[in-house]
């Protein structure tokens, strides 16, 4: 099935070398005060996964987190920082014992739920038998177009697409609810500077 | 017992990236920080879902070569028997399992990856409403720490009981 | 006259937003062939925008994009993939069922090609309109820290 001999191997060394660089990242993150180098660090984090995402033949996705973890929400969250603050205030004890045990519980559930899962790249897992084989199937008689993942998202799930288009709307919506067009508060500041000290 | 570790280290790993999350998002008391716990935790779901899709041998869900041009070509056909009678199909998914009869290439499932390319863009999107929540916040009480911020609401909360009930005890 | 600090991230940005706007309207367009679609695309034109605001400072940028035409044209969008469900329902069909949209006989593709290219150009639109209104609204908004503070 494998195309040639080796390839599985190199495969597994990706995915070790990609998850290890994102657990770095990630405990980075977690032990970070400086709020501009966490926010640098989620940049690269979603970076790293986008080309985990290669890896795993998901391109369309991959280009998605990579246009949008590392590049949109970069800029929105230093925008934020930028009229927040520089630096997170250091945590009383140097590990929160509760949280930690809430997390290593929860994990430790998870990872027992994860004994029934089927097996990384299994072709006969439910998740890949039903649906999926039936849209790769049908998408060149019924959409005549090559990239199924366009096929699925535009046309079989259009309807689903419609209300995320929607969601991004209000979301934008929510945003200037809250914190205004953007062109009050920019004359604003140009008034303060001509008034100020220049 | 290796190749049943090997075949769920991944789960596990990705398991364990969205513990981190999770920690950032529980132990942070900064909200900003929360927050960029909360894309780890949304990016760790994200890849679970997208590993999950993944097929042995399997290539992007871009049909390529003979697969390509199929305008009523023979396993075009193929397929419209195949959703003609479900039966057959049935029979068919078992013999073959997920391997895409009437395909010369095998393409990993693109279900998921449609349904976590949203997920990716709404994410960005109640992240930038949380953001834009956390700057209200900071306009209104000058501090972004949510235990500061608990404080003050208490400090009012019990100024403004004190207010109403004249004599009374503080109830703190 | 001040120093400016910013003169090479001047000179190399200059010529690599029209790139970026480009190869926005490539994912676009190239899409039903080729990883991409309206999601990627909107989010790089925002991304070309957000680029030029972030170098030569966010007046310059208003004034280009003025936030009066993102805001529209992320309703526009939004209305525009609305309206190819319109027309389908208009045409006879379900709400966006292409295959109505030219009433067709079977195996033909056109409904679907001309219906996808539709929706995903309103998704471009509702996406780039979205996501720079967003970072307009953030952007626009007095900075109360100093610069000192860094």
């Amino acid at each position: 099935m494998t195309g040639y001999e080796g390839a599985d191997l190199a495969i597994a060394l990706i995915n070790v070398v990609l998850l290890g660089l994102l657990f770095v990242v990630a405990i980075a993150i977690a032990r970070m005060r400086s709020l501009f180098a966490i926010v640098m660090l989620s940049s690269i984090y979603s970076l790293i996964s986008a080309t985990w995402f290669v890896a795993l033949d998901a391109v369309d996705v991959a280009f998605t987190e990579a246009a949008v973890g590392a590049g949109i929400s970069t800029a929105l969250l230093l925008g934020a920082m930028l009229l927040t603050s520089r630096t997170a205030k250091p945590e009383p004890r140097k590990f929160a014992i509760v949280p930690l045990l809430v997390c290593i519980a929860t994990g430790l559930i998870l990872v027992y739920a994860t004994i029934d899962l089927p097996a990384f790249g299994d072709p006969d897992s439910p998740a890949n038998t039903y649906v999926g084989t039936d849209y790769i199937e049908r998408t060149p008689e019924e959409i005549g177009v090559p990239n199924i993942v366009t096929a699925v998202l535009a046309s079989y799930r259009g309807f689903d697409t419609l209300g995320e288009t929607g969601v991004v709307f209000s979301a934008a919506l929510a945003v200037i609810l809250l914190l205004g067009f953007g062109e009050r508060s920019l004359s604003a500041s140009i008034g303060r500077r001509k008034g100020g000290k220049e | 017992m290796l190749e049943f570790i090997l075949e769920r280290g991944n789960y596990w790993a990705i398991i364990g990236l969205m513990m981190i999350g999770l920690y950032t998002l529980f132990a942070a008391t900064n909200l900003i920080k929360r927050l960029v716990g909360l894309s780890i935790f949304q990016t760790s779901i994200i890849l679970f879902y997208i590993s999950l899709s993944r097929i042995d041998g399997g290539t992007a869900p871009i049909l390529y070569g003979e697969d390509a041009k199929s305008h009523g070509g023979g396993h075009g056909e193929e397929a419209a028997a195949g959703h003609a009678s479900d039966a057959t199909h049935a029979a068919a998914d078992a013999a073959h399992g997920a391997v895409n009869h009437g395909m010369e290439h095998i393409y990993s499932n693109p279900l998921p990856h449609v349904l976590m390319l949203t997920a990716i863009v709404v994410g960005v999107a109640t992240l930038s409403v949380g953001l834009a929540i956390v700057v209200r916040i900071r306009e209104a009480y000058g501090t972004i720490e949510s235990d500061e911020i608990r404080e003050m609401d208490l400090d009012v909360a019990l100024a403004e009981y004190a207010e109403d009930h004249p004599g009374e005890a503080n109830p703190a | 006259m001040r120093t400016d600090h910013h003169i090479i991230l001047r000179v190399v940005a200059k010529p690599l937003i029209p790139i970026i706007a480009l190869f926005a309207l490539y994912v676009q367009f190239h899409g039903d062939y080729s990883p991409g679609g309206g999601f990627q695309a909107g989010v790089i034109i925002a991304v070309a925008v957000i680029l030029y605001a972030l170098i030569f400072g966010i007046s310059p940028a208003m004034r280009a994009v003025p936030p009066a035409f993102t805001r529209s044209l992320a309703a526009i969008g939004f209305l525009l993939y609305a309206g190819v469900g319109v027309w389908a329902l208009l045409m006879g069909g379900n709400f966006l069922d292409y295959d109505a949209l030219f009433n067709e006989a079977d195996g033909g593709h056109h409904g679907q090609h001309y219906g996808i290219l539709l929706v995903e150009l309103g998704v471009l639109f509702a996406v780039a309109g979205s996501m720079l209104s967003i970072f307009y609204a953030f952007a626009g908004r007095v900075t109360e820290i100093k610069d000192e503070d860094w």
